[in-house]
Order: C-alpha cells, then structure tokens, then sequence
C-alpha cells in the first residue's frame, strides 16, 4: 500500500470519526501558512480545517478521487488533471512563493545575477567563480573557485517554479519539472529545502535554489535577479507580491515567473487552493468551503508577512474572489 | 469457555492460530512480490533491457535506465560491508569471547544494541553535520572537487549503521560454541589466538555470515541516511569521493510527486529491483550458511 493511499484513508477516518469540519491536502510549500491560517479561523469562526500537507500530486490525487474537501498544489492543475476529476475545478491562488539564489562565497560579496548567467551557472556552462561573464555583471567582484549547483533531489513544487523559469528564459536547454537534472558536472542533491540550505552553507562555491523563508531562516545571501525589464530586483515580500500583479487569465491558472511587472521579483509562482466548482449536493458545507476561501484570501493575507509568503495583489484578490463566487452552493 | 474444551481441541486451536500467523507472513511476501510486479508491469514492457544498461535516469526526456542507481546501491553496500567487518567481528569476539560477563561487557553489549536501535535520520543528520565537513576538508588537502557528500559519506555511514547487525547476531554465535570444544583445544596446547582462529571461527562461521548478510541487507535497503549525504546525482560515480545514488533514496525522492503512469511504473520498478536483489542475497546466504555449518 503506497504512502498516498495511506494518507488517504486516514484523512477519510479522521474526517468520518469527525475530527474536522473541512479536509484539505497537497502541497507542503505553503503548510506553514495555512496551519497558522486554520488554527487562527478555528478560533475566530470555530469551523475546525484539516490540512494534509503530502504533495502536490497527492492533493490532486485525493481530490479526483473526492476524498477531500479542497486540494492545494503548487502547479495549476493541467487539463488533463481537470479531465481526469470529471467535473469542473476553480482554482483560489492563496500566497505567492519566492525563491531566492543563495550562494556560499566567502566574505558574502553581494551578488548580481542576470537571466542568462542564471540559466548557464546551473546547466554548467559556467562552471568557475572566476568566469568573464560574471565579472561582467558584477564589476569589482573577484571570485574564484568552482560552482558547485545544489539543488532539491525530491520532487518539489520550489523546483517546478525554478524550472519553470529557466524554461522561460532559455527554452532550449530547459524544461518544466518537478524533478531537477542538469548537466553540470559539480551538482549535488539535497533533500528537502534543509537538505539544500545545509548543503549550500557548508560547501564554499555553492549556488542553489531554495525558498526564501529557508534562506532567511538561515541567514544565507542570496542574489539579485535581473527581471524581464532589464531591472535588478532584491528578493523580498514587496517584489514577490509586485510580480504578481500582472494581467493573468481569469480562472488564475497562470505561471508568474520571468514576469513583465517592472519591479517584480522573476523566480516567483502561485499557490493554488483547488476544489470542485459543484459542491451543490451539500450546500452546508459548500457554504463552510466558499467561507473559508474567502476568508483566506481577505483576512488571512494578514499571515502572509511573518511566514514569510508574498501577499496576493489586489488585481490577483479580486480573480480569486470572482472565482469562489463561481461556486455552486446549492 | 475454554475450560469446557477439551485439551485436545486447545492444541488444535493452538495449532490452527499458529498455521495461520505463519501463512500470512509467506502470503504477505508473496502479495508484496505481486504488487510490484504488477505496477512495474508496463515500465518493464516499455523499458525493455534499457532499465538495466541504460546510465540515463530522467522522467523529463521519459529515460529509465537504472544502472547507475543499482551501481550506486551496490557499491555503497558492498564498501559498507568490507569496511564494517573488521570491526564488526572484533566486537563480536570481544563481547563473545573475551569479556562474557560483568559490568564493562554488559555497557559494551547494550551500547552496540543501541547503535542499532537509532533511527536512520539520526544518523544522516550526524554524517550531514560531522562526516561530510570531514570528508570536504580531506577532498581539498587532496586536491579533489570538494563535493563531502558522496559514495564515501554514504558507505561511512552505512558502515557504522550496520555494524551492530554483524555484531551483536556473531557474538551471540561465537557465546554458543559448546564450552567442551574450546577446553579440548586447550588441553592440547593452543593458545587463546589459535582456539580462535582454528575452533571458534569455524564454528560460529555460518552464524558470522547471518549476521554479516543481515547486515549487507540492511545497508542494501537503507534510504533516509543515505539520501542525505550521497549528493542524489544520478550517475555512475567515477570515484569514491564523486556523488551518485542509490535506488532506495531515488525512490523515497522521487515518488511523492511523481504523476506521470509510466513514471510511478518504472519507480515501482525500481522498487521491484531492490526487492529481487535482496531475495537474492538471502537465498545465497542460506546457501552459504548451509555450506559453512560444521554440522553438515
């Protein structure tokens, strides 16, 4: 018996023994935010959510099969996951995650990266510290040694963001995916973001990607990325949520990454909270799920700040809002 | 109720209860089997021989060439194997042999249980920690890439995992040498050395190789220390200090998100592989074990 079924049959049991009024699972990105965001709705509204936090695919899984309220992923759902629920899904982004390049160079120089290095630093096309083009971009800075690339070794949603943005900005040597594979010569796995966290501090010449709280929580510098505009943004909250503020298409499956808002932060995505747009069969607790939605999405942005998750713009909070109006409650 | 049952009928019961246990435990193995076997069915049709000799793992191009895991796996295990033996064996004779009773033999005993009692994660974060700086800063005096994870950490750490398994089933063997054959010895002159090499080894040889093949085992399963320092590249390591993987840790990666069907099939694959090499090595174990009893 696989881990998912496992998990599954144990939020049915918990939901049937009436441990919760409402079931979620899925993505572990944004598990954080969404225990303090329940834990807070418990209290204030006393309608009790349970979050699973087991992957984005297994949310997707639990939800197809409805064995789940809503699901949370970090990849919109592709239309053949749509097709495969049967019915129609509306799609509630709910935070926006960043993820920073943090490096380990000693004396922690600032570092300036633009999207091509980006994209040639973590193929192994640049493999030394001391490469022109780096000098390049960041005059006065001498560095040597080589660059070791250290990236996730478990399938994760942070390295779906990360490659779906070396796919936007150098189609043809990268492609969108859960899983990281390169072709430098120097890369190391971790596992989890703590895996790559350790990893980066303690191996001088290390670059990777990892989730900007990971990297603040462990004092870790990280890069500046040039944006579409030519600009150099400084990861931080305010140019995480500035990414987000784009013209995206309405149901909010959008990928905002190498995005075109002038000061916005290029490595970035979504979070989506998915459920079905049907939840007529029982409008008492399709009432609790919309509620709840709509709380996150006003109220709960509130919790955005101290976990460290980029707030949803304004533009982005009024698409969600249209969509859980969608929902058929009875 | 019982009490009105005849004695007759309790040992049938008994006996019935005990059948049944035993039954299970075979039809649970055999269920296992089937499982993968079944799941893996359409990544063992469209992978064909490519599993085995293809050095490509990559879901993105839909490449499932296994070998560099099943490499890796092998070759942790193995370097595990050798280096944990000599220590495993002196602490077998130590605690069986040399100081069977009192206070230091019982510490020494309940310390080595207890080395196999700490969970795995434990001792990934310790060789994260303490072994992988180590290795670095012996990889930069050397003037090799200064990955610290790889093969080396991997194998180190297995090393000290399994060497509680080896130990602690040997030194109950060696205790069970019968007393008679070690006084016979020397009754006729040898020395503590020789009653060892020449009386208790041999005897106690197909109880070393359970616990030596337990050991193997273990190393060959073992996933969260592993995967914690081995660098998870999925290549064929070119040398102890490189990094590489191992099947065990590319699945524990790798399976939580993987959605794809021919993706999930050839991780069970994997799966399916890992298990039959572990049969493997048990069946030739009891072969061995069966080849080395004194008794045969």
């Amino acid at each position: 018996m696989n881990n998912k079924l496992k998990l599954g049959l144990l939020t049915i049991l918990l939901g049937a023994l009436g441990f919760a009024d409402l079931l979620g699972a899925g993505a572990t990105f944004p598990q954080p935010l969404y225990s303090k965001m329940f834990a807070v709705y418990e209290q204030q509204k006393g309608v009790k959510v349970n979050y699973q936090g087991i992957g984005s695919g297994g949310g997707i899984q639990q939800l197809t099969e409805k064995v789940i309220d809503f699901g949370g992923t970090d990849a919109y759902m592709t239309d053949k996951e749509i097709a495969a629920t049967g019915a129609k899904i509306v799609h509630i982004p709910t935070c926006i995650g960043a993820v920073v390049i943090a490096y380990n160079i000693p004396g922690n120089p600032d570092l300036k990266l633009t999207p091509a290095l980006v994209a040639k630093i973590f193929n192994g096309e640049i493999n030394k510290w001391s490469d022109p083009q780096i000098a390049a971009v960041n005059p006065g800075l001498k560095l040597n040694g080589d660059i070791f690339v250290v990236h996730r070794s478990d399938s994760s949603g942070t390295t779906s963001i990360f490659t779906d943005y070396l796919s936007q900005i150098d189609p043809a040597n990268w492609k969108m995916s859960k899983t990281f594979s390169t072709k430098s010569k120097l890369a190391v796995g971790g596992k989890g973001n703590s895996g790559v966290a350790g990893l980066i501090k303690q191996m001088p010449g290390a670059i990777g990607y990892t989730e900007i709280a990971y990297a603040n929580q462990n004092q870790m510098k990280y890069a500046v990325v040039q944006n579409s505009s030519g600009v150099f943004i400084t990861p931080s909250l305010e140019s995480t949520s500035a990414a987000a503020d784009v013209e995206i298409a309405a149901d909010t499956r959008a990928s905002i990454v190498n995005t075109k808002a002038r000061d916005g932060y290029p490595i970035c995505g979504f979070s989506w909270l998915v459920a079905y747009q049907d939840l007529s069969k029982n409008p008492a607790k399709a009432r609790e799920t919309t509620d709840l939605l709509k709380w996150i999405i006003a109220d709960g942005q509130a919790f955005t700040r101290e976990l460290d998750y980029g707030r949803l713009p304004q533009s982005v909070a009024a698409k969600a809002l249209a969509n859980i109006n969608s929902i058929k409650v009875n | 109720m019982f009490r009105t049952l005849s004695l007759q009928t309790k040992e049938n019961i008994f006996q019935q209860i005990l059948a049944g246990s035993a039954f299970f435990v075979v039809a649970v193995l055999f269920l296992f089997f089937l499982t993968l076997l079944l799941k893996s069915l359409s990544a063992i049709w469209s992978n064909g021989f490519n599993f085995f000799s293809g050095t490509v793992w990559d879901p993105l191009t839909g490449a499932y060439g296994a070998f560099p895991l099943l490499f890796g796996t092998l070759l942790t295990s193995v370097l595990a194997l050798l280096l944990a033996l000599p220590f495993a064996l002196s602490s077998a004779l130590f605690l069986g042999e040399f100081f069977r009773k009192g206070l230091i033999a019982s510490a020494l005993r309940s310390s080595v249980e207890l080395l196999a009692g700490i969970p795995s994660v434990v001792y990934g974060f310790w060789a994260l920690l303490v072994l992988v700086p180590l290795i670095r800063r012996i990889e930069i005096t050397l003037g090799i890439v200064p990955f610290g994870v790889g093969v080396l950490a991997a194998a180190l750490v297995l090393t000290i995992m399994i060497i509680p398994y080896a130990a602690s089933l040997s030194a109950e063997v060696i205790k069970l040498v019968p007393q008679d054959i070690r006084e016979a010895a020397y009754s006729l002159g040898a020395t503590r050395y020789e009653v060892i090499r020449r009386v208790i080894l041999p005897q106690a040889r197909s109880g070393i190789c359970a616990g030596i093949l337990l050991a193997l085992g273990r190393a060959l399963g073992e996933t969260m220390a592993v995967t914690m320092v081995i660098g998870n590249a999925n290549k064929i390591p070119a040398s102890l200090f490189d990094v590489g993987n191992t099947m065990a840790s590319l699945i524990a990666n790798e399976l939580a998100e993987a959605t794809d069907p021919l993706y999930v099939s050839s991780l069970v694959q994997v799966g399916l592989l890992l298990f039959l090499i572990s049969a493997l090595i048990n069946l030739t174990g009891r072969y061995v074990v069966k080849k080395f009893s004194v008794e045969s």
